[in-house]
């Protein structure tokens, strides 16, 4: 049985942002451990000598002419905005008051 | 006349032949939807004005006489996925509430390129992670043929649209099934596209690396049509294969497999299965043979570690992907008053807007993506979805196609697997190494369970930029079942 303790959770939680009730957060680790469980046979097969695969189909990258093209008007790009001001995005703030 | 029971392809020969106006049809599907949808509960939004403009342009092209498009003024229900510029896109999540995109997915642009009418969006599980639509922040989606059941998932609300006659074409995405189970458990047919085949701009990304949009329908012709409405080749995805798309139109109408040899997965062969899938599967091999295909026995040993696999990736490419949902430039933001800093506003959006579902995803992505699990957990992923790759490669050494059903299971009831999600998890054993091979997928309806009742779906997988045999063998299957049936498996849904 995986183990994955309810601190763990709590940090996992502050990486991915997401702020969590200590309820959540039981309930989680518990459910995590079971999925774990269920996951963890990916290693029984995944031998040294196999090549990773990060996407089924081969592809090179992909590059295009670095040519001005019509995009997204100032308004249409702030049509979604929670909050804005002077024509930009307003976001909470980001530095202390010290910083 | 009505015509919402017809076919698709039905209904653009009516409309080219001038026996109804694409107005009137649309006007018709509207009225469907408000009649049946509350129970259903198919549809997040109705775009009705929308709906009648396009077809309004339609019917002014016709009548000057323009050519036009194969389903040019048929209607049509999108997934709430993929946006459309000015028609609110939710996901199924509370943290894209009300918003309004401000440009169409290229899947969208096709569509209205080929004059299809788009009705609204229909309803999924949050962010396309789930197998019943039980995970959407709005409510889940009824099973058309027993409300109490669900519709499959993640695209359980365009499959059940089809299955209610409230759109005769839908679109959804598979990023491990999400079109091929609802199809099965709904008695619909739909196709996941070769990865690369159809655009994923304006796709709202879950795992990137599987997630492909596809089309579905009540019969393999008509999702032959929108698939070559939506696929080709775009420059605003850098995974779109540029080549020409499989002609599957003319596929379709082939309705000959003589010669074609069709493996049975060894693995997936129905054994475990619910019996009346099994036996379901088992007929339909017979008719296949019957008109003239070679079946053959395949070994794919180590798809039994795909569902492993896919439930690492997926969530390790979610947790990035869904980093996007900041608050900061549009959805849903909370906690904005003045004294909380931009991180803990992220915070408490992020808790406020996802449901348990997408959380679990973002924390087990988290975990495995995080240092000194890395190797044990995704890095190992990556490594099966090699092995899936060459069980597929060795498969199709002795088979054209490959062939199983599509869920282990028929509809289950509503609320039956919520809270277990490893139990939910197993409905998508059949359908998820193709995903991680990025092969093409159809699933088609083939006949009822004994024991329930309920529809039970046909799973045929090709190789990469084959799709067309998809639909050689789909066409072949459904004629031949057909003829057994004597009328379509939709016939028996009464709502």
């Amino acid at each position: 049985m995986s183990n994955i303790s309810r601190d763990e959770v709590a940090k996992l939680a502050k990486l991915a942002r997401i702020e969590m009730t200590p309820d959540e957060l039981d309930h989680l680790s518990t459910q995590l451990a079971q999925i774990l469980d269920s996951v963890a046979r990916v290693s029984e097969v995944a031998t040294e000598d196999i090549k990773p695969t990060s996407h089924a189909i081969e592809m090179k990258n992909v590059f295009r002419k670095d040519q001005v093209k019509l995009s997204l008007t100032q308004s249409e790009a702030l049509s979604g905005a929670p909050a804005q001001e002077d024509g930009r995005f307003r976001v909470p703030q980001i530095l202390g008051e010290a910083e | 006349m009505s015509f919402i029971k017809k076919s698709a392809s039905q209904m653009a020969e009516a409309l080219a032949n001038g026996d109804i106006t694409s107005v009137e049809l649309t006007n018709q599907h509207l009225s469907r939807i408000e009649e049946v949808d509350g129970k259903v509960k198919a549809f997040l939004h109705i775009d009705k004005e929308g709906a009648l403009a396009q077809a309004k342009t339609t019917d002014d092209r016709r009548k000057k006489g323009e050519s036009l498009a194969p389903l040019a003024g048929v209607p049509l229900a999108l997934k709430d996925v993929l946006t459309q510029k000015g028609v609110p896109t939710t996901c199924g999540s509370k943290i894209l509430e009300g918003w309004r995109p401000p440009y169409d997915s290229t899947v969208v642009t096709n569509l209205k390129k080929n004059g299809v009418v788009i009705l609204g969006k229909t309803n999924m599980d949050e962010f396309a992670m789930g197998s019943s639509t039980e995970n959407s922040a709005y409510g889940p989606t009824h099973n058309p043929w027993d409300l109490t059941r669900i519709p499959g998932g993640s695209g359980g609300g365009s499959a059940a649209a089809l299955a209610a006659f409230e759109a005769p074409l839908a679109i959804g995405t598979d990023t491990g099934g999400s079109i091929r189970q609802p199809a099965a458990v709904t008695g619909t047919v739909g196709v996941k596209p070769t990865y690369g085949g159809v655009s994923r701009y304006g796709l709202v990304a879950f795992s990137s690396s599987l997630d492909q949009a596809g089309p579905c329908a009540r019969n393999v012709l008509d999702t032959a049509l929108l698939h070559e409405a939506i696929a080709g080749y775009d420059e605003k995805d850098s995974t779109s294969i540029n080549a020409p798309v499989p002609n599957v139109v003319e596929a379709a109408k082939k309705l000959d497999v003589k010669g074609l040899r069709i493996g049975v997965i060894k693995e997936l062969n129905g054994e475990g299965f619910q019996a009346g899938v099994r036996n379901r599967f088992k007929e339909a091999l017979d008719l296949l043979a019957n008109a003239g295909a070679q079946i053959v026995e395949v070994s794919c040993p180590n798809f039994e570690y795909g569902l492993a696999a896919y439930y690492l990736i997926a969530p390790s490419e979610c947790s990035s992907n869904l980093a996007r949902f900041d608050s900061m430039r549009y959805g849903l933001r909370i906690g904005d008053d003045g004294t909380n800093s931009a991180e803990e506003v992220m915070n408490l959006t992020r808790e406020a807007g996802f449901g348990p579902e997408v959380k679990r995803r973002i924390i087990l992505g988290t975990y495995a993506l995080s240092s000194g699990y890395y190797d044990a957990y995704y890095g190992s992923a990556q490594k099966v979805r090699t092995l899936i790759k060459r069980d597929f490669e060795n498969a199709f050494k002795k088979a054209d196609v490959l062939v199983s059903p599509t869920a282990p299971t028929t509809a289950f009831k509503l609320g039956e697997k919520v809270d277990d999600p490893v139990a939910m998890y197993l409905n998508d054993i059949a359908t998820i190494p193709v995903n991680l091979a990025g092969l093409g997928s159809m699933s088609l309806p083939s006949g009822i369970a004994e024991e329930d009742g309920l529809p039970v779906g046909f799973q045929i997988t090709s190789p990469v930029m084959q799709d067309d045999l998809l639909y050689q063998v789909g066409g072949t299957l459904e004629a031949a079942l057909l003829a057994k049936w004597g009328e379509p498996l939709l016939s028996k849904v009464s709502l």
